[in-house]
């Protein structure tokens, strides 16, 4: 248990924090890459994904580009990427939106699939139109699935993100890699238990919005 | 006044579900389409607010061609009612009420007034107002769905087997319910059910449908039970079983007992008027 | 292209690396969510804590899981069974789930037929429950293998010989062609596992065309490190 206590002891130095290349300076880039990833494959992603199950258009392709993302190896596409666009953040952003925009699309298109179709029928013969209809019914009542997606692409962003630091980006990658490269364990394992946490604990903020939202009445 | 002018439907599978149907539905009266399941009735009348365009024909409404309408604007102006109410599961019921004249830009606060004074003209509990769908009774839902129909005042209210999936003790409720608001609202109402007995309840006009859409006798109540136009009809009505064939014989207090061919009471026939008063059928 | 042909053989030999790697921890993950996901629909008490505990890892980052866990395992961060344990957790938290849902839809009045013809209890799970949550279960299966196929090769970077090394060795030679060739031939690994198991699916289960689109779409997936 040496080498954990040993971890655990870095980790709760204050010096290990402070200063620029600290801890909280590597935490604060790695929240920064993954929301700036998520939020910008949400801006492509949600608005596609919805569209997608309120029409039921362009169901397919979505659903084979989500297999076939599944199959792509993450490191591989980062590599590939920093090796034509350089050293930087870069190749990671490239990365994470491929990996993020699958997720947060299946994400959208299920939910709003998993509405009752005769509330939607309901809702047209109202006189509300397709706009409404999406956005006053679909989203609100599909909207635990679609967080899910949005959950599910957090999650493998802020795992990935470990990775920029692999092609010259910051994060909590850079105190791991740093670790590795000179043997010094307590350094790996110390920035491997921040990232966990900081994975964890953001998936717990989802978990609970998600519970939330299903105690709504009607969501599906 | 809505007429149907040789309308015809086609889904895209290719199932023929209505076939060159004419009718011509009167204003401020009660239009009943009533047929077995999957004869097209539910076809016909989402024709009219264009949730269905027919293949072939028009519906008129005061003699404007639908088609000519925006489907949205149309259907604000037109009060539907389906069977498993298709209530908003996530708003409340004042809310839901409220849609339609929300959605015509009614603001909120005097929509919500609206929308509480209706609940009373349906006979809902105004303490009801703050729930969700998911917390009421099947009857009680059934008299949102009436109430949200109503709330921006259509002149036309399409009602599918409105009834259909509540208990036969509410159902006669909300049919005795239905005639009173029609008596005080005279609303052009066209109403789809496959129950004879509550065609003959809630019907001025009667149409009896054969599978495909096709009309098998157009009437009254009292038409088509003296004189159906053909067996199909006759069988339809159940005019051939024991329970529609009554039997009156003389009372000792004066007037009739009525019984059905079993002999089993349905009422008491007064001597006054030979009307359509026994409380018979149900 | 020519590099390609040129180290073909490495190729294949990490392949077999690859798979090495992977297909025991598929395997494993899938046996192990059999008798867990039977228990949570059998005692439902334990079903949100079994489910949802298991869950949890996989919310877990996997390199921080393979440096982690040497601590447990006593093992050495390079091992390949330090992988292969790895690899096996995240597997389970997303298997569990799909067992539990899949024996957990196998409807009642099936089960309790089968009783009334007399089945012994492990009879019973052999003859009718398992067959009965096939499709369901080879649903789970497909996500796994395809997911795990493509995590393997974050290990590379802790130095764990892999397909994943190509872009390692890529990356740092400035070889475009490899990095290429790995994710070519992960990408082609995991497709023809997929096939291979709807092809075992289609044996087992003839009466019946595999994977429920819906919970085959809704199934989650994992991301690389
Ligand atoms: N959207 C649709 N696509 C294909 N066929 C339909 C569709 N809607 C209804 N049908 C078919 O059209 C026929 C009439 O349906 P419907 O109008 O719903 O009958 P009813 O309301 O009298 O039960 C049925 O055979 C039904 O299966
Ligand atoms: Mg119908």
């Amino acid at each position: 248990m040496t080498p954990l206590l040993e971890a655990l002891d870095w980790v709760l130095t204050a010096d290990s924090w402070t200063g620029p290349g600290g801890l909280g300076v590597r935490a604060g880039e790695h929240l920064l890459y993954s929301l700036l990833a998520v939020g910008l494959s949400a801006l492509v992603a949600l608005p596609a994904g919805l569209l997608i199950g309120h029409t039921g258009r362009g169901r397919g392709i979505a659903v084979v580009s989500t297999g076939v993302t599944r199959a792509l190896p993450t490191l591989g596409v980062i590599t590939l990427v920093a090796l034509a666009a350089g050293i930087g953040l870069t190749a990671p952003m490239v990365a994470f939106i491929v990996l993020a925009v699958p997720s947060i699309l299946a994400g959208a298109y299920s939910g709003v699939e998993a509405v009752d179709p005769q509330i939607v029928d309901a809702a047209r013969a109202q006189g509300m139109s397709p706009v409404q209809v999406l956005l006053g019914v679909e989203v609100p009542l599909g909207m635990r699935l679609i967080l899910g997606g949005v959950r599910l692409a957090t999650l493998q962003v802020v795992a990935t993100a470990t990775l920029a630091a692999y092609v010259g980006a910051g994060g909590l990658g850079r105190p791991l890699f740093l670790g590795l490269r000179n043997y010094d364990y307590a350094m790996m394992l110390g920035a491997s238990i921040v990232v966990i946490l900081l994975a964890v604990v953001l998936d717990a903020l989802f978990a609970l919005g998600q519970r939330l939202l299903a105690r709504r009445p009607g969501t599906a | 006044m809505i007429e149907f002018r040789q309308v015809s439907k086609t889904y895209p599978d290719g199932t023929a579900a209505v076939e060159d149907f004419s009718l011509t539905v009167p204003s401020h009266t009660t239009t009943v389409l009533l047929g077995s399941s999957g004869c097209g009735k539910t076809t016909l009348l989402r024709m009219v607010n264009r949730m269905v365009e027919p293949t072939a024909g028009s519906v008129r409404i005061d003699d404007v061609d639908v088609a000519t309408v925006r489907p949205v604007a149309l259907r604000r102006s037109i009060g539907y009612v389906m069977q498993n109410s298709g209530l908003m599961p996530h708003r409340r019921v004042v809310e839901d009420i409220a849609t339609v004249p929300r959605l015509n830009g009614v603001p909120r606060a005097e929509a919500r007034r609206r929308a509480m004074e209706l609940m009373e003209v349906v006979g809902l509990d105004p303490q009801l107002a703050r729930r969700h769908p998911g917390q009421l009774s099947g009857g009680q839902q059934q008299r949102v769905g009436v109430a949200r129909a109503l709330a921006d005042d259509p002149n036309i209210l399409l009602m599918d087997e409105p009834f259909g999936a509540v208990d036969p003790l509410v159902r006669l409720e909300l049919q005795r319910e239905l005639r009173r608001l029609q008596d005080d609202l005279r609303k052009t109402i066209v109403f789809v059910t496959h129950d004879i007995d509550e065609a003959l309840a809630l019907g001025d006009q009667i149409v009896v449908l054969r599978p495909g859409g096709r009309t098998a006798q157009v009437g009254t109540p009292r038409e088509l039970v003296e004189a159906p136009a053909d067996d199909f009809v006759s069988r339809f009505l159940g005019l051939g079983e024991g329970r529609r064939k009554l039997r009156a014989a003389p009372r000792p207090g004066g007037g009739q007992v009525v019984t059905d061919d079993a002999g089993r009471p349905l009422g008491v026939l007064d001597d006054a008027d030979g009307g359509p008063s026994a409380d018979a059928g149900e | 292209m020519e590099w390609i042909l040129e180290n073909l053989p490495h190729i294949l030999e990490l392949t077999l690396d690859h798979l090495l790697l992977s297909a025991p921890a598929v395997l494993a993950a899938f046996l192990l969510s059999l008798p867990l996901g039977r228990l949570a629909v059998r005692l439902p008490r334990l079903r949100e804590p079994l489910v949802g505990g298991i869950g949890l890892l996989y919310a877990i980052p996997s390199l921080p899981l393979f440096i982690v866990l040497p601590l447990i395992l006593g093992t050495s961060i390079r091992e390949p069974l330090n992988a292969v344990v790895a690899l096996t957790l995240f597997g389970l938290a997303l298997m569990v789930r799909s067992a539990a849902d899949a024996f957990g839809s196998v409807e009642e009045d099936v089960r309790l037929a089968a009783v009334a013809v007399g089945h012994s209890a492990g009879g019973r799970f052999l003859t009718v429950e398992l067959p009965l949550a096939g499709p369901a279960l080879l649903a789970g299966l497909r996500v796994v293998s395809v997911s795990t196929i493509s995590l393997v090769s974050v290990s590379a970077v802790l130095g764990v010989t892999s397909l994943g090394s190509l872009f390692t060795d890529g990356f740092e030679r400035g070889i475009v062609a490899a990095i290429v060739a790995g994710i070519v031939t992960t990408a082609a690994l995991a497709l023809v596992l997929d096939l291979l198991l709807v092809a075992l699916g289609r044996v087992l289960m003839p009466w019946r065309r595999p994977v429920p689109r819906r919970s085959a779409s809704r199934s989650a997936e994992k991301g690389a490190a």
